[in-house]
This record gives structure tokens, sequence and C-alpha cells, in this order.
């Protein structure tokens, strides 16, 4: 894991001092809120529906038990002693008071960490595979690259105040489990006559506007990742709409102009850029990625695994995925209980996942974008005791990528941007698909919920998406199809008119009976819809 | 009926004008009839509440409410978590939000 070093202390630690003395002033009344709010915003410090809400920056979703213990500590002393980890890798704190702010960020600042760059028109947390570093089919770790990104966003004077926000992925794996094309710029490393280089898709993104990022460049040099990424950058600073914030987002830029047209205006700055010394020296990029390296494994571990316990089998089958090194395993802690809140979690929850990563995993954890906690480095033989304090604490759901693996935001119950509650459905939903054989007899089924157009729940991304919407001050459900962020990246479709809370949990029942009587062997809902089209589910739904 | 509503500058917690101060409870809230921008200003340079704003109400038996769903789930707090409402200990504290 990437450790601060001075300069990177020294930046957080003065940026801590900078809001602790803004906070005092605008607590004082020196200042308005007019003038403070870009200020706490800067900081991660929204004011949300019921109280002040701070997100806190996991960069790439990678923590450490002590990191992940400071969590839990923050929700203890400052919150309502739980977390909501968010698709964004990141994690929100709900009940925060302006007063306790300054204290946070520096408990935060303590263990590597803040929330700078959580919100406002830059670029934020950059994300990447949660199974980076430990998966089986990744080409090389893609952190160290996400590293080196981070550390160039930070505070970068000509991208802090960009068009709209700006978010990247870095993935290096054909599967994709980062939603790489739905960012503004996705990375993926890859291999091209055994060199490594980086294809580069642009402009893609949800929101009102969802669109799929087009490949801009297929190899860039790894040597020139960060110039080309600068050169990307400006082409968007330069021409993206700021009149309008509608169509600020780098995708509407691209869509409008073109990719073939973007793609050369890239190229023309690119030789500019790449002529200032953006990209670091090699020892400085060596530093970094040995930083990333694994840890130290025993490949001669066993590769058994007692299954005697017939529901630790279903969760190895379920949550349990294959470690690039033998005798390993990579851990899905699932945060959706039955009835739970997605992406929830409790301090005593979060402390003892902590404990398990420091026993247990290297003292790695990672959060994903589909609001789960993974432990990347276990040895199959721990699995069980793993399991056993999991399930202890409710945090043992065999469900990952089944229906009632839920993305869904906070909602109406929780945001001030929210026309619709997303929790609640998908409480509801869970409940409904609650028999384990019934979830597992359904496959990869991924339901992903959002409260609003803005689509924090990724519901285009959803084989089966959910937007929630206002119609006439009451709450309403449209339901999407066949969209995924994964590799077989697609956009869902609205099936018709919408319903209210209980109608969507009786057409899902309907979608998903459908897809039962309509599936071939090896189909996964996706697969099946993409095949029959539209038309049976949408009989099925509406008669 | 309107009310007034914002949050609170320390804690960002949910207020109510009562006609003469802030109260974190709905059933305290004042009607601002047309007096609302009036007072909106002062209170607003007085710096007690942040953001404050005027929005419909509806007079009922049990006092005023936010006539939108979202100033309603404002009032009460997430309907998911009945725990972290003023009135945790009351099951029925939220029958007339949704």
């Amino acid at each position: 894991m990437y450790k601060y070093d001075e300069y990177d202390q020294q930046m957080v630690d003065a940026r801590v001092a900078e809001f602790a003395d803004q906070v005092k002033r605008r607590l004082a009344g020196e200042i308005t809120e007019d003038q403070f709010k870009p200020l706490r915003l800067m900081n991660g410090l929204y004011l949300q529906l019921h109280a002040y809400m701070l997100r806190v920056a996991v960069p790439y979703g990678t923590l450490d038990s002590r990191q992940m213990r400071m969590l839990a500590h923050i929700a203890r002393k400052y919150d309502r002693d739980y977390g909501h980890f968010t698709t964004r890798q990141n994690i929100q704190y709900n009940w925060i008071k302006l007063e306790d702010a300054p204290a946070i960020l520096a408990d935060l600042a303590s263990v590597e960490m803040h929330a700078i760059q959580t919100s406002g028109n830059c670029i934020r947390n950059i994300s990447s595979d949660q199974w980076a570093g430990a998966a089986a089919d990744e080409l090389t770790d893609p952190r160290p690259w996400a590293e080196l990104l981070r550390q160039w966003s930070s505070f970068h004077p000509e991208f802090s105040y960009l068009p709209r926000k700006f978010k990247i992925a870095v993935i290096a794996a054909e599967e994709d489990r980062a939603a790489m094309r739905l960012h503004d710029i996705g990375i993926q490393i890859v291999e091209k006559d055994g060199v490594h280089g980086a294809a580069f898709y642009v402009g893609g993104g949800m929101g009102r506007t969802p669109m799929i990022a087009p490949l801009i460049k297929d190899f860039v040099p790894l040597d020139d990742l960060l110039s080309y990424t600068e050169a990307c950058l400006r082409v968007y600073n330069r021409y993206g709409r700021r009149d309008n914030i509608y169509k600020a987002r780098i995708k509407i830029l691209i869509h409008e102009l073109g990719a073939d047209e973007y793609r050369r205006q890239v190229e023309e700055e690119f030789a500019h850029v790449k002529s200032l010394g953006v990209d670091p020296p090699k020892a400085e990029f060596d530093r970094i990625a040995a930083q990333f390296a694994m840890p130290p494994l025993d490949a001669s571990a066993s590769d058994e695994i007692d299954r005697s316990d017939p529901d630790f089998a279903v969760w190895v089958d379920q949550n349990v995925a294959a470690h690039k090194v033998p005798g390993h395993a990579i851990v899905n802690i699932s945060l959706k209980p039955l009835g739970g809140i997605p992406g929830d979690a409790n301090s005593a929850q979060i402390d003892l996942m902590a404990d398990l990563a420091e026993r247990y995993s290297h003292d790695e954890l990672r959060v994903t974008h589909a609001q789960n906690i993974v432990l990347p480095h276990v040895r199959k033989a721990d699995l069980l005791a793993i399991w056993q304090a999991l399930d202890a604490a409710d945090l043992a759901t065999p469900n990952l990528d089944l229906i009632s693996d839920i993305i869904a935001c906070p909602g109406l119950d929780y945001c001030s941007l929210a026309n619709a509650r997303s929790i609640p459905v998908a409480q509801k939903i869970a409940q409904r698909f609650a028999d384990p054989a019934r979830q597992r007899d359904l496959g990869e089924l991924k339901l992903k919920i959002s409260g609003c157009i803005n689509a924090c729940g990724h519901h285009h991304a959803g084989h089966i998406g959910i937007l929630g919407v206002d119609r006439k001050g009451t709450e309403n459900y449209q339901l999407l199809l066949g969209g995924s962020g994964a590799e077989d990246v697609s956009l869902g479709t609205i099936t018709g008119p919408g319903f209210d809370e209980d109608g969507i949990v009786d057409a899902i029942e309907r979608v998903t009976d459908k897809y039962l009587s309509e599936r071939t062997d090896g189909e996964r809902f996706v697969d099946t819809y993409r095949r029959v089209g539209m038309a049976p589910f949408k009989e099925a739904i509406y008669g | 009926m309107k009310l007034l509503t914002g949050n609170d500058l320390k804690t960002g917690f949910v207020t109510w004008w009562t006609g003469a101060d802030w109260s974190l409870h709905i059933e305290d809230a004042a009607d601002v009839g047309e007096a609302g921008e009036a007072v909106l200003a002062v209170e607003e340079a007085a710096r007690r509440v942040n953001a404050p704003y005027i929005i419909a109400g509806e007079a009922t038996p049990d006092g005023p409410r936010p006539a939108h769903i979202k100033e309603r789930i404002r009032a009460l707090g997430p309907t998911v978590r009945p725990d972290l409402t003023l009135k945790p200990a009351d099951p029925a504290a939220g029958d007339w939000v949704i």
C-alpha cells in the first residue's frame, strides 16, 4: 500500500489547518454561507437533507486496518455509529456537525486520509478494480498508475475548476469490475507485443445523459500515461460547456465534437504536453510501484477448503474469488444483509473488518463500487475462521452479484438532490427474493437503484435498473432492463410507464419469472434479455 | 400555510421557524404567511441558521406539516432509520410522512 511521503503529509496537514480556520470564521459569523460553501465543499463537507454530510476519499478503494479503524472511530465519536460506503469507493457520514469537521479531518490526516476533492468540479477520487493486485485474471496491478494519477491530480491548479466534476478509473484486467467505460476517462492497462500500455476510453458517464466512453487511443505507452491524460483534460478544460451545467461533462463535448475530432485535438495537445516533462522519472514511478508489491504470500499453502459446513460452502461459492497465488483467495464481504441498507456498516462491523484484514489479509481492505468490502489476500485455510467471524456480525450474507446484492444510492432518505427513496425499494426487493436458493437459481443479476436522474446508484448500468422520480409530489419508479457496467458494457432501456413502491417490486418479479421461462443453459439474466429483446419482458410486465 | 425552514449552522440539523426562534420540531413551526421573506432576511443576517427558505405547508390536527414529501422526510428523519428520528420510541411517528 502507498504510504504518504513528507510532501503528501504536509499538503494534507496544511489543508486541515486552513479548513479549521475557515470553520472558525464561519462559526464566528465572519464569513457568509455563500462564501463558506465552496470552501467546505472542497473539503468534502456537504449540507444534505438532515445535516452536514462528510465524504471521505478512499483512494482507488484501498485502505489498511489502521485507516479502517479510523473510519469506525469517526462513526462512533462524531456521527451516529455508522458510515455509508458509496459507489465511488468512498465512505460518507450523514450526521456531521460543522464544529466537529476540523477535528475529523485532523483524525483522518493522522492516518493518511482526507476528504479533499470529494466534491467540486475537479478530478475526484481515482477508482479502480477492487481485486487489484490479487485477481487471477489481471495483467498487472493497476494501482501504481491510479496512485500516480492521484498525486498528479491532487491540487492540480489547472484542473481545480473544470467545467464539471471529473472521474477517472484505472483497471488492468479484461473483466471490468470498476465500470471503467462509464467514467470520464477509463484507462485499461493492456499488452501489445509483450509490452504494457494504456487503452484510453474517454467520455463515458451516467447521470441524465448516459454514455459509454468511446475508445480514443488503443495503446498509449505507459511512459506517456500522465501526459496523455493531461492532454485529454486540457482539451476538455478549454472547450467543455461552462454555460450549461447539464452539458458540461466531457461526454457531451466528445459527443458533439465526435470521437475522431476529439482524438485529433488530444493528439495535437499531447505533442505539446509531452515536451513539458509531466511524466515522472522512472525512479519515481518505481518508488510508487514498490509500495504496491505483493505481500509475502506462501504459494505452497494448501488449496483445500473444508466444506463440511453447508452454509460456509455456500458462502465460499458465492463470495470468494480466485487469487493469483495458489492457496489464497479474495474474500468479498457483503454489506447487503437481508433487509439492511446497502453499503451501511456500523462502527463495530467496520472495526471487525479491520481486525480480520490485519489478522488474515496482510492488513489490506478494499471498498468496491458495488458498496461491499474486500479482503484481498486471504489463505484458503483461514476462510472458515473469517466466515465464522463475519457471520457473527451479520456480514456473511452469501449474495455477491445476486439479485439482493443491490447497489442503491442514499436516495430521498438522506440526499437533498433525490426525488424518491431508494433504500426502502432495495429492502423490499431483497425481502421478496429472500430465499437464498431462489437467488442462486436466478444467478448473476445486478440490480441498481438511483433516487434521481444523477444516477449515483448506477441504474443505467444495472441488468435491472430502477430510477426513482417525482411524479406530482409522489414517488414513482421507472424500470430499466439490459444495462451493464462490466466489460459487456451497455445502457439499460426503460420498459414503459413507472410504478409505485410496491408495484416496482411486483414488476421485477414478473421480469425474473419471464427470464426463468425464457433462459437457455448458462444464460445470465442479461444474456437472455439481449437474446430475446424487450418485447417478452414488456408483455410480462404490462400484459 | 407557509413555513420557514433551514439547517442549524453548527449542527446542520433541520430547524423550523416558530415565530420567535428556531425549533427542531415541525410541530412548533409557525405559519409565516407573507412575512417569510422578511423573517428570512433577518435570520440569515443573524447567521443562526443556514440557507433558510420558505416552503408550502398544511395545517393538520397534529400541527403543521410540509406539503412535499422531501420536506416531510426532512422533518422526520430517514424513514429507513426510525431510531435516528426525533421520536425514536414512537413507531408511528413517521406515519404521516409517506
